[in-house]
C-alpha cells in the first residue's frame, strides 16, 4: 500500500462497456443472437495527477458510461482501469471502499443527487460517518467549515435544511461540498454545469478551480461543451459513439483541431459577432444508433471529407505530435 | 389554580381547532374528510382507553332483564337475550377489535416492509421466488384466505391476528418493493454508493426514508380493512369464543332474534363496525390525497 504514488492517477486501457439491449419474447425465439449497444468500445487514455481531463462529446457518445466505469459503479465488459496503479476491475467490496475514499462524483442534476429526505447537514456528515472519521463533534465542524469554503452562509443555517429548500445553485455548491469532504484526490465532475442558470455556470467553475488548487484535485471533467471545456481544462479528449477521435493538450486541439468532428464541434461555439461566418457546416444528422453503428470510421455517414476507406476500415488512433493523436484517415 | 389549568386547556384547544380550519386552505376538502376520520378513531381511541369508566356494567354479567328495549332505564342500548348491557358489550367489544385489527396490521408491515426492500433492492432469484410467493397469496379473496388460517390455527386474540396479518402481507411487500425499484435507480442512491455506503446503509437511510411516507395510507386502509375481516371471522365463529364481547361475535349472536324484533342485539354492534371502519378508511384515502397529491388527476 505505501508504494509510490503513480504519476498517472487514472490510466484506462482498452476499456469497453456493451449493454444488452431486452428483447421480448418473439425475439428471443426467432434469433439467438443476442444485440449490445456497444456504449463504450475500446478507449484508452491517461489523466495526470493535478490537471484537469475534459471527455467532450455529444449526448449518446458514451462519456458518461466511461465515467461510471472509471468511479466503479458500473462494471467494464472488457479492459482495464487503473487508480493510482490499482486495477479497480479486480478489487474486493472492501478494499473498493478504501479507493472510495479518494475518488468522488460531482452529478450533473443537483435536483436529484441529494436524498431529499435528508438534511444538508446530515448527507455532509454522512460520508464521514460511511468511512468512519472522527467523532460526531468533528464531523459537524468540518461539514460547516466545508459548507462555509464553498461559499453557504451563514453555514449553520443551511446545516439545518433540507435540499429543497435551498436553490439550484446552492445545491450544486452542497454537492461540492460533499465531495469533497472526504478529501479525494481524483475528483469526476459529470457536466457539473449543465443544469445550473448561466449565470451561476462561471461562479461554479471558479469554484471548482479554487477548490481544486487548495485540495490539491484532479478532475475528470465531462461535458457536451467545449465552451465550458476550454475555460478549465488541460487536456481534452473528443468522444463519438464510444470511441476516442481526438485526444491532446487542450490549446493544441483548440489551435489545430485534426478530426473532421472536432472541426465541426469547434465551429458550433458560439462567437458573439454578427459579422462572423461559420466554415465548417455542422454534421448533418443525428449521431448514429449504437446498437448497429456505421462500419469503419464511425463518423463516416455524417463526414465532409469522406473517402472510400472510411467505409471499410477503422481507424486506429495515430499520434501526430506529443501528447495530440486523432482517430482518422485523413492522416495515415 | 384549577382554573386557570382549564383555561389553558380550552385555549390550546381553541388554537388547535383553527390550526384544523385553517388545514383545510391548504388541502381543500380531503383535509375536512382527513379530520373527521381522525376525530372517529380519537373517538374510539378514547372509550377504548376509559372502558371501565364510561360501560355501566360488566360486559360478562346478566345485570338485568333479557331483551330490555332501549332507552329503559339504566340500559341505554338495552340488554341481550340473556340480560347482559349491550352498551357495556358495545364499549368493551371496541377494545378486542381494536386490539386484533392493530396486532394484524402491524405484523404485517413488520413482515412486509422488510421483505419488499428486500426483493426491490436486491433483485435476481429471491425477488422472483418472494414475488411469485406474495402475488399467489395476493391473489386468494381476503376473507376466504383469513377463514382458512383461522381454521388452521384455532381461536384466541394471536392467532386470529395472524391470520389476519398473513391475508396483508402482499400489500406491503408490492407496495414497497414497486417504490424501491424506482427509488433506487435515482441519482442519489448512486451518488451513496460512490460515497463508499454499504447496502444496510443505502436501504434504511436512502431509500427506506423516500417508501415510508405512502405505507402510513396503506396501513390506515389496511386496519379499516382489518377491523371488517375481525368482525367477519367472529361472526362466522372462527374467531373470538364466547363470551367475550367482540362485535362479529354479537352480531352473529344477535341475528338469531332478529326477526322476533329485538333489533338493538345487532344494530349497536354493526353501526360501531362502521364507524370505525369508516374512520380509518376516511384517515387513509385522506391522508393519500394529502401526501401524494399527484394522484389527484388520474
Amino acid at each position: 500500500m505505501t508504494a509510490k504514488k503513480v504519476d498517472e492517477i487514472v490510466k484506462v486501457t482498452n476499456l469497453k462497456k456493451y449493454f444488452e439491449v431486452e428483447r421480448d419474447i418473439i425475439q428471443k425465439l426467432s434469433s439467438k443472437t443476442k444485440r449490445y449497444v456497444k456504449a463504450v468500445d475500446g478507449v484508452s487514455f491517461s489523466i495526470k495527477r493535478g490537471e484537469v481531463f475534459g471527455l467532450v462529446g455529444e449526448s449518446g457518445s458514451g462519456k458518461t458510461t466511461t465515467g461510471r466505469l472509471i468511479i466503479n459503479i458500473i462494471q467494464p465488459t472488457e479492459g482495464e482501469i487503473l487508480f493510482d496503479g490499482i486495477d479497480l476491475t479486480t478489487l474486493s467490496k472492501g478494499e473498493m471502499k478504501k479507493i472510495r475514499k479518494r475518488m468522488q462524483v460531482i452529478f450533473q442534476d443537483p435536483y436529484a443527487s441529494l436524498n431529499p429526505r435528508m438534511k444538508i447537514g446530515k448527507a455532509l456528515i454522512q460520508p464521514l460517518e460511511i468511512h468512519r472519521i472522527g467523532t460526531p463533534g468533528e464531523r459537524k465542524d468540518m461539514a460547516l467549515r466545508l459548507l462555509e469554503h464553498v461559499g453557504l452562509t451563514p453555514p449553520e443555517i443551511i446545516y439545518t435544511k433540507y435540499p429543497h429548500q435551498l436553490s439550484g445553485g446552492q445545491r450544486q455548491r452542497v454537492v461540492i461540498a460533499r465531495a469533497l469532504i472526504l478529501h479525494p484526490e481524483f475528483v469526476l465532475a459529470d457536466e457539473p454545469i449543465a443544469m445550473a442558470d448561466v449565470s451561476m455556470r462561471v461562479l461554479l467553475l471558479e469554484l471548482m478551480m479554487k477548490l481544486k488548487e487548495e485540495f490539491n484535485l484532479t478532475y475528470l471533467f465531462i461535458t457536451h461543451d467545449l465552451a465550458t471545456a476550454k475555460y478549465v481544462c488541460d487536456m481534452i479528449a473528443i468522444m463519438y459513439l464510444g470511441k476516442i477521435v481526438e485526444i491532446g493538450k487542450l490549446k493544441d486541439v483548440f489551435k489545430n483541431p485534426l478530426h473532421p468532428y472536432t472541426k465541426a464541434l469547434l465551429s458550433a461555439i458560439p462567437i458573439p459577432d454578427p459579422e462572423h461566418k461559420r466554415k465548417i457546416e455542422i454534421p448533418k444528422g443525428e449521431i448514429p444508433n449504437p446498437i448497429n453503428p456505421p462500419s469503419g470510421c464511425r463518423f463516416h455517414p455524417r463526414c465532409p471529407y469522406k473517402m472510400d476507406i472510411c467505409e471499410k476500415e477503422e481507424p486506429p488512433l495515430k499520434i501526430i505530435d506529443e501528447e495530440h493523436s486523432v482517430a482518422c484517415h485523413l492522416f495515415d | 389554580m384549577n382554573q386557570l389549568f382549564s383555561h389553558r386547556i380550552a385555549s390550546t384547544l381553541k388554537s388547535f381547532i383553527k390550526k384544523i380550519f385553517k388545514g383545510a386552505k391548504w388541502y381543500g376538502v380531503e383535509w375536512y374528510l382527513t379530520a373527521f376520520g381522525a376525530f372517529l378513531i380519537l373517538s374510539v381511541l378514547v372509550i377504548i382507553i376509559f372502558a371501565n369508566k364510561l360501560a355501566p356494567y360488566d360486559p360478562l354479567e346478566f345485570v338485568g332483564k333479557p331483551f330490555l328495549r332501549p332507552g329503559t332505564k339504566g340500559f341505554l342500548f338495552g340488554t341481550d337475550n340473556l340480560g347482559r348491557d349491550v352498551l357495556s358489550r358495545v364499549i368493551f367489544g371496541s377494545k378486542i377489535v381494536m386490539t386484533i385489527a392493530i396486532t394484524a396490521t402491524l405484523f404485517s408491515a413488520v413482515v412486509g416492509i422488510p421483505l419488499g426492500l428486500i426483493s426491490g433492492y436486491f433483485g435476481g432469484k429471491l425477488d422472483r421466488v418472494l414475488s411469485l410467493i406474495m402475488d399467489s397469496v395476493y391473489s386468494f379473496p381476503g376473507l376466504v384466505l383469513a377463514i382458512a388460517m383461522a381454521a388452521m390455527l384455532g381461536p384466541g386474540i394471536l392467532n386470529i391476528s395472524i391470520a389476519i396479518a398473513v391475508i396483508y402481507i402482499p400489500t406491503y411487500f408490492r407496495m414497497v418493493r414497486g417504490h424501491v425499484l424506482s427509488v433506487k435507480g435515482e441519482l442519489y442512491v448512486e451518488a451513496a454508493r460512490t460515497l463508499g455506503a454499504s447496502d444496510v446503509t443505502i436501504l434504511s437511510k436512502y431509500i427506506f426514508p423516500n417508501v415510508i411516507a405512502s405505507v402510513a395510507v396503506i396501513f390506515s386502509l389496511n386496519i379499516a380493512d382489518a377491523i371488517l375481516t375481525e368482525a367477519g371471522l367472529s361472526f362466522l365463529g372462527l374467531g373470538i369464543s364466547p363470551p367475550t364481547p367482540d362485535w362479529g361475535l354479537d352480531l352473529s349472536k344477535g341475528k338469531v332474534f332478529l326477526p322476533r324484533g329485538y333489533w338493538w342485539l345487532v344494530t349497536y354492534p354493526g353501526m360501531m363496525i362502521s364507524i370505525v371502519a369508516l374512520g380509518f378508511t376516511l384517515l387513509g384515502e385522506g391522508l393519500n390525497e394529502i401526501l401524494n397529491p399527484r394522484l389527484k388527476e388520474s
